[in-house]
């Protein structure tokens, strides 16, 4: 088979990598930033649409919403990432030393996991949530992260078998390296464009079960404005601030779609077809 | 195929057996008794003495599996103490709406996504097929909790729709028209994440299986466009939709829990929230239970459809 030339990834990807660039700053440096306190109720402004004081408009409590938007990210930010960390640092090591070593180790990891695969994310979420108060913000980042485990042991595992059968690791095996050594210099440089594409997929899909999670009131208590809370709290005012819903959720689409759109791009640009969306 | 076919039997019992010890285990997590979490402020020596019989919460722990895994395989999830109402008739009497919102759901989906997938994939890259997949990249990023706000800020509140905001729901039998109406946006909300997942999946292999050389046959042989797209593509085309279709199913018991909450449908999913709120931790556990083994009872029906839909599956 002749080699392909790599798929160019596009000005929309660089795009896209910026926007997740500015939004991760701006969470982390908010508090330096000349914004109006997320939380200070200005009762002169209620409800008031955008304007140049308050660029996005004020809330049912005269809150700015920009400023809301831009510290709510915060919260969407360090769940999703965090849960990310911990399910990947988990999932990976089990998943490729699973599709090395074969045999009985495999087959139960593998059983077990899968068998974790069949509670749906949102509902073992909220029921151990529900049942593990107070409800915190490292809470929610923890319970998510152990349940995307077998996700993404299962995805990883089947792209590491891929690579474990290959002859360069027959050749490495034979050489007499030990596990360590063709897991960290054999499997993992192979596995690597996967692993990043999932990787923001999955913190894409954090994002969406996290503003799920507010949305029901089940993540971090108001005052403190999340995406997903403030979409919850502007549903009451539907007909009066129609802006309230609009703007957290353009907010929420625009970085779930941007990681989405990277991930899909490298996917592409590696030319890996063994993950789907 | 005997074998396939009980080789999946006995994964699926063990799974279900995992999803069982996972619902049992739930109430565990609580730190310090039990008995004084779930009765709550009915609290008192006498329903203390009635809950740890039901329960068995003086026996060891894998004994209180047993006592409660018996009580589930006769169909009693126990009473709760916040509604005196048996957990089982309570989900029961939920369940229904749920089922109608999700039929009428994947009567969109698949209604919408398969000729859409087939026109797509007859002219890979035209404009069409450029849009529609564009279109759904879009809305695979939108969650589902967006997608129904939008849907009531526009149809209830600026086009102002009669029965279709929230707590207007009404039971079918009292008046079918106004129960479908009072459905609609939440059946649409669900539909649209599955049309994007099946119309990206049918459409993927449906212009791969077009490219085989038994296409090109069917073609030369003069058969009609149509005839090669229903008898010739789609079969081997829709098995990965039917995969897709088994796990979002089941998925979507669990995303309706969310335009319910939303709409006051007293769907299964209103009534998870409300326990939550209410601490009626057995309604939880009952919930819980119910909806991950049917998660795992439709995951194991669709392989079953999909067997017969490619018997090659079980050489695998």
């Amino acid at each position: 088979m002749k080699p392909e030339k790599k798929k160019p990834l596009g000005i929309l990807f660089w795009v896209c990598v910026g926007w997740i660039i500015l939004n991760v700053l701006l969470a982390v440096f908010a508090s330096f930033l000349p914004l109006i306190d997320p939380l200070y109720q200005n009762y002169n402004a209620v409800n008031s649409g955008p304007s140049l004081h308050h660029l996005l408009g004020t809330d049912d409590l005269g809150r700015d919403i920009l400023s809301r938007i831009i510290f709510g990210s915060r919260v969407s930010i360090f769940v999703s990432f965090g849960a990310m960390a911990i399910a990947f640092l988990v999932g990976v090591p089990t998943s490729m030393l699973a599709s090395l070593r074969r045999g009985r180790f495999d087959k139960i990891l593998t059983t077990v996991m899968y068998s974790f695969l069949a509670f749906p994310a949102i509902i073992a979420t909220i029921s151990v949530l529900s049942f593990w108060e107070p409800r915190s913000l490292s809470k929610v980042t923890i319970i998510v992260g152990i349940f995307s485990i077998p996700l993404v042991y299962r995805v990883i595992r089947t792209a590491s078998l891929a690579v474990a059968g290959r002859e360069y690791v027959t050749a490495a095996k034979v050489q007499g390296a030990t596990d360590r050594r063709i897991l960290i210099r054999e499997i993992l440089p192979n596995i690597t464009p996967i692993l990043v594409s999932f990787l923001l997929i999955g913190i894409a899909a954090v994002v969406a079960l996290e503003g799920a999670l507010a949305f029901l009131g089940l993540s971090i208590n108001p005052p403190t404005p999340s995406w997903g809370n403030m979409i919850n709290e502007a549903r009451t005012v539907l007909d009066v601030n129609p802006w309230l819903v609009i703007f957290p959720s353009i907010a929420l689409v625009l970085f779930i779609l941007s990681l989405n759109f990277i991930g899909d791009r490298l996917r592409n640009h590696f030319d890996v077809a063994e993950v789907k969306i | 195929m005997g074998r396939y076919l009980l080789q999946r039997l006995v994964t699926l019992i063990a799974i279900l057996f995992v999803v069982s010890i996972g619902s049992f285990y739930l109430i565990h997590l609580l730190p310090g008794d039990p008995a004084f979490l779930i009765l709550g402020f009915n609290y008192n020596p006498v329903t203390k003495a009635v809950l740890d019989a039901q329960l068995g919460l003086n026996q060891p722990i894998y004994l209180q599996y047993f006592t409660w895994i018996n009580h589930v395989f006769h169909g009693n999830l126990g009473t709760s103490f916040i509604s005196h109402q048996p957990v089982l008739q309570t989900i029961l009497r939920a369940i229904p709406i749920d089922l109608e919102m999700i039929v009428i759901s994947q009567i969109i989906a698949f209604g919408a996504a398969i000729p859409l997938a087939m026109r797509s994939a007859r002219r890979p890259d035209s404009t069409l097929d450029r849009l529609l997949s564009a279109g759904s990249f879009i809305l695979l990023s939108v969650p589902g909790f967006i997608v129904i706000v939008l849907l009531v800020l526009i149809v209830s509140v600026k086009l102002g729709v009669p029965n279709t905001g929230p707590s207007t729901y009404v039971p079918f039998m009292e008046n079918p028209f106004q129960n479908l109406s009072s459905l609609l946006l939440p059946s649409i909300t669900l539909a649209v994440g599955s049309f994007v997942l099946y119309f990206r999946v049918l459409r993927s292999d449906l212009t791969g299986v077009l490219q085989e050389e038994f296409i090109t046959m069917a073609r030369s042989k003069g058969i009609s466009q149509r005839r090669i797209m229903w008898r010739h593509a789609f079969r081997p085309a829709s098995v990965s939709l039917l995969g897709s279709a088994g796990v979002n199913i089941g998925g979507l018991l669990a995303s309706g829990f969310i335009v319910e909450f939303l709409l006051a449908i007293p769907g299964i999913g209103f009534i998870l929230v409300g326990a939550i709120n209410t601490s009626d931790y057995l309604l939880v556990q009952g919930v819980v239970l119910f909806v991950s083994g049917s998660v795992v009872l439709i995951n194991f029906l669709f392989d079953f459809i999909i067997f017969f839909v490619d018997p090659r599956i079980s050489r695998d």
